[in-house]
């Protein structure tokens, strides 16, 4: 008779596997034994060392993203219970069994959790979320900002670019080209940096074209998802306020 | 037209002049309740002696009217909903300005087609209306349609107004946008409760016309 310490506590995950981009994804899934304390990333790990299926089957461990562990860096968006939330900070201790993990689909899978993220950084680029300041010669100090309005920004500023108010949105799917709430937040912090404000414009005409800020259904679920806590649809509305201006402006003075 | 300003007149369309429009019927439709049909039929006069009606209504009703409804279909199936795993309240609202939109075209389109239709056709006139009205509301399955009708029809208004304040950068703040949610969903049970308290008037006998106009209507119902 084998060995079997009483009661050993387990956690069931059901994992949604993808072998390739383009195979069709199927569900896997894993008893691990419970540790205190432990994560989604920890279990993953776990998996990784000793990858058996709840069959007992030797399968290729389930791939992943993650660096920081410490929700700053956005790498590890995944569906956990239905809801996209970065899997380092999803403690099992906190979620109901058996877990349910699934990569954020509305990205394109690159293989189970691992997800192309392009499309953010790509609007990051249109919407031309940086201060220019490059020149040949040395600009001097720029004006400076209120610490008020820095406060502010400085929210703004936290986003990691990890997807999760995309995929929270019910706008962002292959029927539509809904830039998605992340970019249309940094342009509101791109325009009210003292510097940046001076190509505010810039941004906003990036906006104000297809896929721009008309995408927006105003469900909010972006800013119920956030886990910065960015108020994603006070930045929304904002650049609503900015573009309705930068619209008329533009109309009176042709 | 690029996709902001084909979704900005969109917007702008059902403010104005849709639920200004929206508002009106609403108003005169509720004279059925307050005095009747003498003061039903005097608020269709009164739109009716408008000068330039035709082209008013043109202008203000069906070009809006077609641009918004159409425009609106093709928004509504760009949506994807997830209301499944998020159950927020703004999430619902989300979903039910789609639902409800697609409710109110093809309700619309039904209500124009017994009324505005069958005048434009010779049928009835203005002045049978109200009799018209009566024949409808008497038949429960009719009522019940239109009571499906009207009651999406006044939601569609009034969050429509919610998402316009929000999308023209007027409602900007989380408290503004909390205000203007009671203030338009009290606008909400208002405009139903008002249209269907109508609708309840027009069951009245007094809204029952001459027998033969009745078999005229009649027909033209069947």
């Amino acid at each position: 008779m084998a060995e079997q310490t009483a009661s050993t506590k387990t956690v069931k995950f059901i994992i949604t596997r993808q072998d390739s981009p383009d195979s069709a994804s199927y569900v896997e899934e894993f008893e691990l034994p419970y540790r205190p304390g432990m994560n989604v990333i920890s279990a993953l790990m776990e998996i990784q060392r000793n990858p058996l299926n709840n069959k007992g089957e030797k399968v290729a461990p389930v791939c992943w993203e993650s660096n920081c562990l410490e929700e700053v860096c956005g790498a590890c968006s995944m569906v956990i219970n239905g809801k996209p939330r970065q899997a380092c900070a999803a403690l099992v201790d906190k979620l109901e069994q058996p877990i349910r993990v699934q990569p954020m689909r509305t990205f394109p899978v690159v293989r189970d959790l691992v997800i192309d993220r392009s499309r953010m950084f790509n609007a990051l680029k249109r919407v031309k979320a940086w201060v220019p300041i490059d020149g040949t010669y040395d600009l001097g100090p720029g004006p400076r900002m209120a610490e008020k309005k820095r406060q502010w920004a400085y929210e703004l500023s936290k986003c990691m670019t990890c997807g999760v108010c995309l995929e929270a949105c019910p706008n962002v799917n292959e029927k539509s080209d809904f830039i998605g709430p992340a970019a249309i937040s940094q342009v509101r912090l791109f325009n009210a940096h003292p510097t940046g404000e001076m190509n505010s414009e810039e941004r906003l005409d990036a906006l104000m074209d297809d896929g721009g800020i008309e995408g927006c259904g105003n469900s909010q679920n972006c800013v119920r998802s956030c886990p910065k806590g960015i108020p994603l649809t006070t930045s929304i509305a904002e650049i609503n306020k900015q573009t309705t201006k930068h619209l008329f402006k533009k109309w009176l003075n042709v | 037209m690029n996709g902001y300003y084909s979704r900005k007149l969109h917007s702008l369309l059902g403010v104005i002049p849709l639920s200004l429009f929206f508002i009106e019927h609403v108003l005169t439709n509720f004279g059925a309740f307050e005095g009747g049909p003498d003061r039903f039929n005097a608020g269709v006069k009164l739109l009716n002696d408008l000068p330039l009606v035709y082209l008013l209504e043109w202008v203000l009703i069906y070009i809006p009217l077609i641009y918004h409804g159409i425009f609106g279909l093709y928004i509504a199936y760009q949506a994807k909903p997830n209301n499944g795993h998020f159950q927020y309240s703004r999430n619902w609202r989300y979903l039910f300005q789609r639902i409800t939109g697609v409710i109110t075209f093809v309700f619309i389109i039904w209500h124009l087609y017994e009324t505005r239709i069958q005048v434009a056709l010779g049928n009835v006139t203005h002045e049978e209306l109200g009799s018209v009205m009566h024949n409808i509301m008497v038949q429960p399955g009719l009522f019940t349609l239109y009571l499906i009708g009207v009651v999406s029809a006044s939601f569609h208004f009034a969050n429509g107004l919610w998402s316009f304040l929000v999308s023209w950068g007027i409602t900007v703040g989380p408290r503004a946008q909390r205000v203007s949610s009671y203030i338009c969903m009290t606008l909400f049970v208002v405009m139903a409760l008002m249209l269907v308290l109508s609708m309840v008037a027009f069951r009245g006998a007094e809204f029952q016309g001459a027998s033969v106009m009745l078999d005229t209507v009649k027909s033209v119902l069947s």
